[in-house]
């Protein structure tokens, strides 16, 4: 007769589960109420990496995810542990990542009675899950786990919360493990209709003028190759979120690089002139459309995406395609044939030539020089992360992407602090790939301590701070809006970042002069044994252009620094 | 060179946020199908608060026919095109079976109140006769008050609460509507 296995506790019956579900590696930090689920990874082949600051954890899973497709599992305990999540928990929702973040509680019968570490967590974070739960009995957990990663991962995917009190993880589960999921209001799209497949064929067959606008759903459903031949069929350009980078390579002939407010001028030139523009799982944000109401007035929208909610929430489309963007994108391919639009490619060569991206080679060390370099010494096959703040954007025009989840931001929630620590993520989940967090000296010292995290595990990671001593996009702002009175913006007191990095055992450069900026690049890249940090002392004058003042249309643009005073902006951030 | 790619519009002042009052605005009734969990009015209400709309009325009932779920009746008023992104929004919610908005559908709709009436004997007659003519019922005879039970549409029971109110309503509880789609419509 077969040996009867113990019954498993229920943190044990957890662990089970994420390895049923094929989770290699979990990011967490322990505590008193999450003990049990921490006790049963002693023994299990899931990888424990252990951080300095729960923050961390949630954008480690995150950049995982990303760069994986996989979802990213993080443990946490309760209280001020559970708390310290909700800004990865944002950062997720906004950006349709799947992560599974499982918090210890107190014992059920102290909930609600502020018990030591207790917090109301389902309640504190409804806002930024896709779903939660707060397990109430040991058996509920296979189906809870199966439910989670069901949900995490499919239709428009996202965080989910599990909250586990510590006397539901420490008694018995005696339930079996389940494929069987009970979600009766839950049903993701997956097809889009024939009807409205046909409309967008004929839409596209009068357009002269289309552009295709590609988001993070593009690159989330892996529709890139599908997207390239639709460009190629219908000759149409293509434009990018900041996280629709990587969709389609950027070095592709029909693509113009990123719109929106710090997008190329050619990109928005042609978003501004179309007679049609099809969104492939974007969200028409305002940092995309900036003032709505001329917004491409008088061009057809078509919106694919898989979360009917976006469709009516910012731009009403025309021809609403519901579903999975590869498979739209796939079923719509037969049908379309390749578009007049010889002139308006023409057009968009000349706008390319008439407004490149450049930067003065001149003065002191430029941001953009060391990321343009970056990007020429082979950044383009490496895994980029950034922070949240002009060095990102200056990474996004001057770093190109070329393959899908390779470039790793925070887009929807602008989490600065993100950029190390989804490296760090993006490392574990791809040990074969180069990963560089490029970050500023504002953000970077927010996750800082997740070095120690990177140190430990010999992590190859390359942190470049574009140090300018100042949180930058707040300086640009304050120059050209708010009559230069730099309130709250200078850094005052920022560590030496090579020292810093000694501290932790970890490799140092500082880059001062254009001219050192190579050879330290080749070194960093070249660099496998643990992380290393390069730190870029730029100038803090320089501001990222072009730029649509927020809330402006995008024939507002800026290409360079003004000459006139500047109204404030009308939009949001 | 121009600093500009583009030609410069016309500078405009920043403008203010616009208030909008409520009362202006159209008045819709939801009818929600969830889950019977914990904490599935908290996710419903944090959708409509998030969007500064505010909830007049909200009824929820455990679904006689299956114990799994509960039926939620809210009405609120607000613009039109915010309300569709709430009703998107809440029917995205996992334990969300589904929303309906039944404004301008053929519905029974009903809703009931009390009303606590502080009344001297020379009013009573008086107060007596709105309920008999409006099908109240006296549910508590007091020395100096009254407590009345009025069914109907919540349209009537406006009508015949402002009757009452010149003679001193102490206290009024209604339980906010409730309606169900007429024939075989799902509610």
């Amino acid at each position: 007769m077969a040996q009867t296995e113990k019954t498993p506790t229920g943190g044990e019956r957890i662990i089970q589960c994420l390895e049923r579900e094929g989770v290699e590696c979990v990011f967490g930090l322990q505590g008193g109420a999450v003990m049990p689920i921490f006790d049963a990874l002693y023994d299990s082949k899931i990888r424990l990496i252990q951080v300095r600051h729960e923050q961390g954890a949630t954008h480690m899973a995150d950049g995982y995810a990303r760069a994986t497709g996989r979802p990213g599992v993080v443990l946490v305990t309760s209280g001020p542990g559970a708390t310290n999540t909700v800004t990865g928990l944002l950062t997720a929702l906004m950006d349709s990542v799947p992560i599974i973040v499982i918090t210890g509680q107190t014992i059920s019968p102290m909930l609600g009675k502020d018990a030591f570490q207790e917090a109301d967590v389902t309640g504190i974070t409804y806002p930024v899950v896709k779903h939660s739960y707060l397990l109430k009995h040991p058996n509920d957990i296979p189906r809870v786990m199966r439910e989670a990663f069901h949900l995490a991962t499919s239709g428009r995917p996202g965080p989910i919360l599990i909250d586990v009190p510590k006397d539901v993880s420490s008694a018995p589960c005696t339930a079996p493990f389940t494929d069987e999921v009970d979600l009766p209001g839950y049903h993701p799209a997956t097809r889009v209709d024939a009807a409205a497949l046909d409309k967008t064929a004929a839409a596209l067959a009068r357009s002269q003028r289309p552009v295709l606008y590609a988001g993070h759903g593009a690159v989330i459903a892996n529709a890139g190759r599908a997207l390239q031949k639709l460009a190629e069929k219908l000759q149409a350009p293509v434009v990018t979120t900041l996280l629709g980078k990587g969709s389609m390579p950027e070095d592709h002939p029909l693509h113009l690089g990123m719109l929106g407010m710090h997008g190329t001028a050619y990109a928005n030139r042609a978003v501004a002139d179309c007679d049609l523009i099809m969104s492939i799982g974007g969200r028409w944000d305002d940092r995309i459309t900036g003032k709505l109401s001329e917004f491409c007035k008088d061009a057809v929208k078509i919106h694919i995406d898989i979360d009917p909610a976006e469709f009516n929430k910012i731009v009403r489309p025309d021809i609403s395609l519901l579903g999975d963007a590869r498979l739209v994108i796939e079923d719509l391919l037969p049908l379309v044939r390749p578009c007049n639009s010889a002139d308006w490619l023409k057009q968009c060569a000349a706008w390319r030539k008439q407004f490149p991206l450049r930067y003065a080679k001149k003065g002191g060390l430029r941001a953009q020089h060391v990321l343009d370099r970056l990007d020429k010494l082979g950044g383009r096959d490496c895994i980029l992360t950034t922070d949240v703040g002009q060095h990102q954007m200056w990474a996004a025009q001057f770093c190109l992407t070329t393959k899908p989840h390779h470039w790793l931001s925070s887009g929807g929630a602008g989490t600065m602090g993100f950029g190390m620590p989804a490296a760090i993520g993006a490392q574990f989940g791809c040990p074969d790939k180069k990963v560089w967090a490029i970050v500023g000296d504002g953000g970077v010292q927010m996750t800082m301590a997740e070095l120690a995290t990177a140190a430990v595990h010999k992590l190859p990671i390359k942190v470049l701070i574009i140090n300018n001593g100042f949180l930058g996009m707040i300086r640009q702002w304050q120059d050209l809006f708010y009559d230069q009175r730099f309130t709250a913006a200078a850094l005052e007191g920022n560590p030496d970042f090579v020292k810093l990095a000694a501290a932790y055992g970890i490799k140092g450069w500082r880059i001062r002069r254009a001219g050192d900026v190579d050879r330290v690049l080749k070194a960093a890249m070249a660099y496998n044994d643990g992380p290393c940090v390069v730190d870029a002392e730029v100038m803090h004058q320089e501001n990222v252009f072009p730029m649509i003042p927020a809330g402006a249309s995008l024939r507002e643009m800026l290409i360079e620094r003004p000459r006139h005073k500047m109204d404030k902006p009308v939009g949001s951030t | 060179m121009s600093p500009t790619a583009f030609e410069r519009t016309t500078e405009q002042p920043i403008p203010l946020p616009t208030r909008v009052e409520p009362a202006a605005q159209p008045v819709h009734t939801l009818s929600i199908l969830v889950r019977n969990k914990p904490g599935v009015l908290v996710r419903v209400a944090l959708v409509f608060s998030r969007r500064g709309y505010n909830i007049e009325s909200l009824v929820v009932s455990a679904d006689v026919a299956n114990g799994e779920f509960s039926r939620m009746t809210i009405t609120c008023s607000g613009d039109p095109e915010t309300l569709e992104q709430i009703i998107k929004q809440v029917t995205k919610l996992i334990d969300v079976v589904h929303a309906i908005d039944h404004t301008g559908q053929a519905v029974i709709e009903t809703e009931i109140a009390l009303a606590k009436l502080k009344c001297s004997l020379n009013q009573r007659t008086e107060i007596l006769q709105i309920a008999e003519h409006c099908r109240a019922k006296v549910v508590d005879y007091g020395g100096e008050s009254l407590i009345l039970r009025i069914y109907g549409s919540s349209d009537k029971l406006d009508s015949v609460v402002a009757l009452l109110r010149p003679f001193g309503i102490v206290e009024l509880v209604r339980s906010g509507k409730i309606l169900m789609a007429r024939a075989l419509e799902t509610t």
